[in-house]
């Protein structure tokens, strides 16, 4: 029993849908593409805070030369504070340098392990190892690098000190390598298996089809691996602080103590009063970490979304 | 004659050697990955195991850190993951489904991506600085739950958008084209048929947040978290304790600390933190073998 009325206003609704479901749908499309928007605006917004809080200085009283040229850090003196974060980028770029030593060959490694060789049971453990790994916070690989690994370099080298490039490198390295190692996984699986099959139908070994075959395939994934883990070995903070030993210093050798330029941030921010040259001068060095950063993120993102194209 | 065809040559013996070293050298690389970690895990046990109790997870920090439980430090991280996830999860979602169902193809949608990934990339500590220039002093929350727990919120968004955004995409397009054809609009065809389709997903996407939400200590440092404090956070404009700022604390700042415990808290924190990403994996495999599509 259906009213004519009924009929006809259920035709009209087809024609002219601007019913009450209508509307709903495009509240919902506002609404989504806000959440949508709402990455960009965050991080420019990070941009323009940071900027905003520590332009000021920069412009008026920084001399960038003796900011980037000169290895005296001392912002807190009161008479002549030294603003020189060469040796903060020293300390930053050993670190980071020895952590790639280490993690580029094991992540790799795993990767090819994992992505190549590895089947069934035993794929599906080290890929959740690896995934657990990844999940350990900054703080406790600080932790770490405090308590077992300091005494553990001073008995093994013999040297007074065990928080030093070397501890952190290795703290950074196990921290960065699970990433690395995932990233790089993914970009050996877009290897399409026809290249694999290729070259063993010519007769290549195993080794021989990873190594002639699906490593140069991969080569731009794998660089965007390496290039996040140096990304996050650069802006990594608690970890360092802890375990670097926390000394201004341009390191001469692995066993010397250095200062990150993250780590004085976390360290020297909470006794600086808000506004004062020494608060403005954390927020440049946070400026200059935010754009390494984002040229490391984008230039890692270009290179990976490059072979998704090809 | 015809045996000595299929037989090995020098050169495929020579072949296998090297297969075979390459392999096991493969297999070094990967447990020499993973086995520091399994040492230091069974460290952390071993050192710290003997102050865990059911009394250290509810009491307070007493005689000047030295001794007593963690209870307010808990609470606090608690506190902090809980405010985080109410405002980043909606955000996160809404933003997936756009990503996943409305984006077009165009220069904006890649730059909404490339924010994206520059929100995971951008130091901690640098998220940190914007806390405390934007939320605690622009506007004027203070040091208080709130101003971390956006912190945090901001730091961890690009989580939830990428977990749920390949939560969506596994929902396969014809579902959604069946449910077009009955007459049905965008939004009832994602609250009706693609959302049910991938919820399990997404609360596998929001468990690996909390994870990362509860252990971060940069960000929280100068926007809400203290080192110690008297009284547990009444409301979000309070200050509280964090686990992973404590486990700082009683590492570094606190003199004549018992040894077994900062690993106490280091036990805790990492404890909660892998029980909730292995939660979120055994959900995924679970997952993964119920799938009906």
């Amino acid at each position: 029993m259906l009213a004519p009325s009924n009929l006809s206003s259920g035709c009209d609704q087809a024609f002219d849908q601007r019913n009450l479901d209508w509307y709903i749908d495009k509240a919902v499309q506002v609404v989504v593409f806000m959440g949508g928007i709402s990455a960009i605006i965050f991080i420019v917004g990070i941009f323009l805070f940071i900027t905003k809080e520590g332009m000021g200085f920069l412009i008026d009283t920084l001399d960038l030369q003796e900011f980037f040229g000169s290895p005296y850090w001392e912002p807190s003196d009161e008479d002549a504070p030294e603003y020189g974060i060469l040796a903060l980028m020293a300390g930053t770029a050993s670190v980071t340098g020895l952590a790639m030593l280490i993690a580029i060959p094991f992540s790799l490694g795993t990767a090819i392990y994992i992505a190549e060789f590895a089947t069934g049971k035993t794929r599906e453990w080290l890929k959740i190892l690896v995934e657990l790994l990844a999940a350990i916070p900054s703080v406790v690989w600080g932790f770490i690098g405090l308590t077992i690994m300091n005494p553990l370099i001073i008995e093994l080298f013999d040297v007074p000190v065990g928080l030093t490039v070397l501890n952190a490198g290795i703290i950074l390295g196990l921290m960065a390598a699970p990433i690395m190692t995932s990233i790089a996984e993914d970009a050996l699986k877009a290897v399409p298996d026809r290249y694999r099959e290729a070259a063993e139908a010519m007769g290549a070994t195993r080794w021989q089809v990873v190594f002639k075959t699906v490593l140069p395939a991969a080569k731009n994934g794998l660089l965007g691996a390496i290039l996040l883990g140096v990304g996050r070995g650069f802006g990594e903070t608690m970890a360092v602080l802890m375990a670097t030993g926390h000394a201004v210093n341009i390191p001469g050798s692995v066993f010397d103590s250095v200062r990150a330029l993250t780590a004085t941030i976390a360290a020297e921010l909470g006794e600086t009063a808000v506004g004062s040259d020494h608060y403005q001068v954390l927020f440049t060095i946070g400026i200059f970490l935010f754009l390494i950063t984002f040229l490391i993120n984008l230039t890692a993102d270009l290179i990976v979304r490059g072979i998704r194209k090809s | 004659m015809n045996n000595q065809m299929f037989a090995a040559t020098q050169l495929n013996q020579k072949n296998q050697r090297t297969e075979k070293l390459v392999q096991l050298l493969f297999i070094l690389m990967a447990s020499l990955l993973i086995l520091p970690v399994l040492v230091i895990l069974a460290t952390l046990v071993v050192k710290g195991g003997s102050i865990l109790s059911i009394d250290f997870l509810f009491t307070d920090p007493t005689n000047g850190m030295t001794e007593g439980g963690i209870f307010p430090a808990l609470l606090g991280t608690i506190w902090l993951v809980a405010v985080a996830l109410i405002i980043s999860v909606p955000l996160g979602i809404a933003a997936a489904i756009y990503l996943s169902e409305y984006a077009p193809d165009n220069w904006f949608t890649r730059l909404i991506n490339l924010a994206i990934i520059n929100l995971a990339g951008v130091p901690s500590i640098v998220h940190a600085l914007f806390g405390l220039g934007a939320f605690v002093v622009f506007f004027g929350f203070g040091t208080s739950i709130l101003s971390a727990s956006l912190t945090l919120a901001i730091m961890t968004l690009p989580v939830v958008i990428v977990s749920t955004r390949e939560a969506l995409q596994a929902v396969p397009h014809s579902f959604r084209e069946a449910c077009w054809n009955m007459g049905a609009t965008r939004w009832q065809t994602i609250r009706r048929v693609v959302l049910p389709n991938a919820v399990s997903g997404i609360l596998t996407g929001i468990i690996l947040e909390v994870s990362r939400t509860a252990g971060e200590t940069a960000p929280i440092m100068f926007t809400g978290a203290v080192f110690f404090s008297p009284f547990l956070p009444q409301g979000i404009m309070d200050q509280t304790m964090a686990m992973s700022l404590h486990l700082f604390v009683v590492s570094t700042q606190v003199p004549g600390v018992p040894e077994n415990l900062p690993y106490g808290v280091a036990l805790v924190l990492i404890g909660m933190v892998l029980l909730m990403n292995s939660v979120s994996i055994a959900f995924r495999m679970h997952l993964r073998g119920k799938k009906k599509w």
